[in-house]
């Protein structure tokens, strides 16, 4: 049952051959271990979801405190816990019926290991898989391979080389140069990139001088690191000719629309879902939908990148 | 725009003021916060020992002046260290976090086993101001693992109009000999109740949850899943489409019918991996 009025058609969005009825996505970490809470961001108007990070074996994380607010934002270091990838399927799988696209985001301690989780993760029913180039602070994986465009191209390659499904690739802004990991995963052949990730960070309590967050250092998402955002996609839109995902602090249709205007194609959200619940997707999509109208667009297609134009 | 704040969540540290023992698994553990203080019956709060964890805990008490206590039970290691903090030790709050149970009718039946009456005995109070008469049934497996013995005792001998108390141990040591759900099932077949108020253990309130359908009573009970963040985000302690802690960690009756075997039977670990209760 597909709807046809005018703002289905005016926000509905392509990423490599997925079919999103708008350009709002689930950011992955957030609410994305189970198969029931996925299906209710679908509910809630997302055009896309994307699960908590995967790997091949399971772990519990790191103990709690594992998230904790900051001026602005969120500090969280939570540790990738996770059932392990061949666990998981069992939610994949109760997702077959989903009528937005699953993208499943994995991670691994080497190349082999992001090739073997994201296969397992394609045969079990995503539509994407999501590498997790970019978690800050688990050791051995994410940023620590996601930081070397060298690795970058390596893990895309091998993993391009296992599945047959569009393959997205999430950055780090833990970088001096996050345009040159952009080319070095678009050169390997990735489909999209997702920039970005959280920005390493830390915060101390003053009264017990100890850093709060149990992993010490985290990852601070939230208001804080929109600006930061909006300049890593501006930068890899001048670099790369494949779709960006936006990601990074988005609380409002505005923020949506400047992302886009600064080269993405799509957008996730997650911190803001604290502050908004789960309608965040049905109100940015609304305010999108005036304001593209507003401005005489007949796509959202037509921002993407404007900002360059001028 | 407004400000990037979520409610009540800003971490504060405070120092812990009294040391109650209840039983000698159980300490009820007062300090000063004015957000907590001003909690309602089935809200809780995250509590940060430092250096060991940060758990979820129900407020069992609000006093004047800004005083709130919470009362735990040696579970694990973080339960352990807390319980072993003294007088002027900081620990971290944050919350109080969810909804509440809500108080309405005229009579209800509150159902509780060990640190699960902690949120019943701040709803018992609730109901004590609103002119809502109750029923208590708390169960414990023997007479020294019976939490609030002494302010559930004084309060039926207050209110003797209002509240009337039972206590069940399995091993017959105080009592009523038995479960707690056997004697609410009891009761529930002899009396009329307008809703049944549950928290403790979830097989006991699975087990309250079919008798209130067998006996169609209106239902509320507090949940406990492992949890993270506790602002709705890190999908950690969800049931089914539900968050215990923004949509719970009170759920109704209606809700509970939804959750199917993930009330009492099956749970999602700290990996995420579905596991038997």
């Amino acid at each position: 049952m597909e709807d046809h009025n005018v703002e289905t058609l005016i926000l509905k969005t392509e990423i490599s051959g997925l079919i999103m009825p708008n350009p709002t996505m689930l950011a992955s970490g957030i609410l994305g271990s189970s198969a029931s809470m996925l299906r209710e961001v679908a509910n809630s108007g997302a055009g896309a979801v994307v699960t908590k990070s995967v790997g091949l074996k399971p772990s519990s994380g790191y103990p709690n405190p594992t998230l904790i607010q900051v001026d602005c934002g969120l500090l969280n270091a939570v540790g990738l816990p996770n059932p392990g990838i061949h666990k998981f399927t069992d939610e994949i799988k109760d997702l077959i019926d989903l009528k937005i696209p699953l993208i499943v985001s994995v991670f691994g301690f080497s190349p082999e290991e992001y090739a073997e989780a994201a296969e397992v993760a394609c045969d079990a029913g995503a539509k994407a898989v999501e590498l997790n180039l970019s978690c800050p602070h688990v050791k051995g994986t994410g940023s620590e391979i996601g930081q070397d465009p060298k690795m970058v191209k390596r893990v895309i390659k091998i993993v391009k080389g296992s599945v047959n499904r569009p393959v997205f690739v999430k950055l780090t802004p833990n970088t001096a140069r996050i345009d040159l990991l952009a080319e070095a995963a678009a050169s390997a052949g990735a489909d999209a990139i997702t920039a970005i990730n959280t920005v390493r960070a830390m915060a101390i309590d003053i009264e017990t001088f100890m850093p709060i967050l149990a992993n010490k250092f985290g990852g601070l998402s939230g208001a804080a690191i929109k600006p930061i955002a909006v300049r890593c996609i501006y930068e890899i839109y001048r670099v790369v000719d494949i779709p960006i995902i936006g990601c990074g602090g988005i609380r409002t249709w505005m923020d949506a629309v400047e992302f886009m205007l600064a080269g993405a194609s799509a957008v996730q959200i997650g911190s803001a879902i604290a502050l908004e619940g789960l309608s965040i997707f049905k109100s940015i999509c609304n305010g999108l939908y005036a304001y593209l109208e507003k401005k005489g667009f007949r796509s959202v297609r037509e921002i993407v990148g404007l900002a360059h134009k001028k | 725009m407004s400000v990037w704040h979520i409610k009540n969540n800003l971490l504060r540290i405070v120092r812990i003021l009294r040391v109650k023992p209840e039983n000698p698994h159980v300490k009820t553990l007062t300090f000063k916060d004015d957000l907590c203080s001003s909690a309602n019956p089935g809200q809780f709060i995250m509590v940060w020992i430092p250096g060991v964890d940060e758990i979820p805990l129900s407020i069992s008490m609000v006093h004047p002046d800004g005083l709130a206590s919470v009362t735990v039970a040696e579970v694990g290691e973080a339960t352990k260290a807390l319980n072993s903090m003294r007088v002027n030790d900081p620990i971290g709050v944050r919350g109080p976090f969810g909804n509440q149970f809500e108080v309405y009718g005229k009579r209800a039946l509150i159902v509780g086993g060990g640190t699960g009456m902690a949120p019943l005995l701040m709803l018992i109070g609730r109901m004590l101001k609103e002119d809502v008469k109750a029923v208590v049934i708390e169960g414990a497996e023997t007479v020294n693992k019976i939490v609030f013995l002494e302010e559930l005792t004084d309060l039926s001998r207050m209110h003797s109009d209002s509240i009337k108390v039972f206590f069940t141990t399995e091993d017959g040591s105080y009592g009523v000999k038995g479960l707690a759900t056997n004697l609410a099932e009891e009761i529930l077949s002899e009396e009329k109740f307008d809703v049944v108020y549950a928290c403790g253990p979830e097989g006991m309130i699975r087990k309250v949850y079919e008798i209130a359908e067998q006996y169609s009573v209106d239902m509320q009970a507090s949940l406990e899943r492992y949890m993270r963040c506790a602002i709705g985000i890190c999908g950690s302690c969800v049931i089914g489409r539900y968050r215990v802690c923004r949509d719970g960690p009170v759920f109704s009756k209606a809700q509970m019918r939804e959750m199917g075997n993930y009330l009492g039977k099956i749970r999602y670990n700290e990996r995420g991996e579905r596991v038997q209760i």
